[in-house]
């Protein structure tokens, strides 16, 4: 239990990525009307309100957000030590067409985008899919890249990134953990 | 957070905890939406084999397991073995030693006789689950009764649930005691006295043979299929007989609650449990039970087939 914690990003650094990367997503995406975004649940949902928030705030106007579970589509079902929960995936539009901002926490190994890209293809074709990562904290093993980063943090493979948010933390901040 | 699932088959509600009963609810939540997407099928099972192992005739849950095994990319296989001497046990191990050799990954059983899937269980490193053993338990069709229930109530603590008929032979009511008094129902069972087991109290249920008077109380109606061969048995004098008393038609209802639930497992004997009016009426919820049978199954596949290769890890 002798774990090192270092805080990468406090709650003000982190509400300044956010409402940055929000920025980005408006200029990269000048048609409100065709923008969705869907976050990958848990904390990947919580920031995609965050961001639909903030263009509320900036535009007045109000971008769909849906939700991915992706357990179903992961390619270590069968490697897991325990039974994952499966939540509820709740996508409520059409995403035909449409240009959708997929929304992750950390962009790690680029495994969980990979089976949220893979479920997002099963309810229709948008006309463009781009990604939107609170971290990336490098080591991919697969061909996966960020449109929108909040903060690049290189780490080592032992130590582990952890996203905690008020929605269901004690308090906003982003932690590297060496073990 | 919730407790893990460690179980590789399911054979009873009856051996399950309240924890356990919970989280296949939430889970077959979860597993509804995907039958609403326009590609419903996720890849959780891709490459497992599901075998529909059916002693006795089906095909609304035989169907039901497919279809949801098929949700989930499994490949499914139905073997419809007629075996002669099914009672004995010997049999059911050569069944057992067959599907072993086939390497089959899940397998979904309805036999004659109570007990037949727990052998089935030891003697397979695959996964089991009961479709429905003798009268003992059918443990998809209580777990989606529950659901249905909790999806219009929301909540299954303290609802009042009536099972009415044919209880002494029903796995249905079993399986359907076992998850709701688990789960904090009010149940009572009603029927013909020669239909209700002696001593059922003690599985927490309240008994009465009057329709009239669960049904003042009840939030839930859930109606069992009458066998003709009971009447045959002499159970009660006639098929009319027990439609007047223990059938469930529009003047009956006017004395339930406005918004009771009425449910059936099916196939209903129209006119007889059930007239056509209240079959299709704004009760009835029965069409639903099928549907949620759908992701209830899809939920329980997925569930037995993540828990065996933990059990596979840990003799490892």
């Amino acid at each position: 239990m002798n774990a090192k914690k270092t805080v990468i990003l406090d709650a003000k650094e982190m509400e300044r990525a956010i409402v940055r990367m929000t920025h980005e997503i408006l200029e990269k995406n000048k048609d409100i009307s065709q923008l969705v975004i869907v976050g990958i649940k848990t904390r990947g949902e919580f920031i995609a309100k965050r961001i639909a928030r903030t263009i509320y705030e900036l535009e007045k106007a109000e971008v769909k957000i849906g939700s991915l579970d992706i357990t179903l589509h992961r390619d270590d079902l069968d490697k897991r030590k325990i039974v994952p929960v499966v939540q509820k995936t709740e996508i409520p539009f059409e995403i035909g067409d449409k240009n959708l901002v997929l929304v992750d926490d950390v962009l790690f190994s680029g495994r969980s985008v990979r089976a949220a890209l893979d479920e997002l293809i099963d309810f229709g074709r948008p006309a463009r899919i781009q990604l939107a990562v609170l971290i990336d904290r490098g080591h991919r093993e697969l061909p996966i890249r960020a449109d929108f980063v909040g903060k690049n943090i290189p780490t080592a493979l032992e130590e582990e990134v952890l996203v905690r948010m008020k929605e269901v933390d004690p308090e906003d901040e982003v932690l590297v953990v060496k073990k | 957070m919730s407790i893990p699932w460690t179980r590789k088959d399911l054979l009873a509600l009856q051996d399950l905890s309240k924890e356990e009963l919970k989280l296949i609810l939430q889970t077959a939540d979860s597993f509804k939406e995907v039958s609403t997407r326009p590609i419903k099928k996720v890849p959780a099972l891709r490459g497992k084999t599901v075998v529909n192992l059916f002693f006795e005739a089906s095909t609304r849950t035989r169907n039901s397991f497919e279809v949801a095994a098929k949700r989930l990319s499994a490949d499914t296989m139905n073997v419809a073995i007629q075996l002669s001497s099914v009672t004995k046990g010997e049999s059911l191990i050569d069944t057992a030693k067959n599907l072993e050799a086939l390497k089959v990954d899940i397998v979904i059983v309805r036999h004659s006789v109570s007990g037949a899937p727990y052998l089935l269980s030891r003697a397979l490193k695959a996964s089991v689950i009961n479709a429905g053993d003798g009268s003992h338990e059918h443990p998809t069709q209580g777990l989606l009764d529950i659901f249905t229930i909790k999806e219009h109530k929301g909540k299954i603590e303290g609802v009042k649930v009536a099972i009415v008929g044919d209880i002494a032979h029903s796995r249905v009511a079993r399986s359907d005691i076992w998850g709701l008094t688990k789960l904090g129902a009010k149940v009572t069972v009603v029927g013909p006295q020669t239909l209700i087991p002696s001593q059922i109290e003690k599985m927490g249920v309240q008994v009465t043979n009057k329709l009239e008077e669960a049904l003042a109380e009840a939030d839930v109606v859930q109606m069992l299929r009458i066998q003709m061969e009971r009447q045959e048995a002499n159970l009660f004098p006639s098929i009319r007989e027990y439609g007047m008393l223990f059938g469930l038609n529009a003047e009956k209802l006017k004395k339930a609650r406005p918004d009771v639930l009425i449910m059936h497992p099916g196939p209903i004997n129209r006119g007889i449990e059930l007239t056509s009016e209240v079959a299709d009426g704004k009760n009835s919820v029965i069409l639903e039970q099928v549907t949620n049978g759908i992701a209830v199954r899809m939920a329980v596949l997925f569930l037995v087939s993540g828990a065996q290769h933990i059990l596979v890890e840990e003799v490892s």
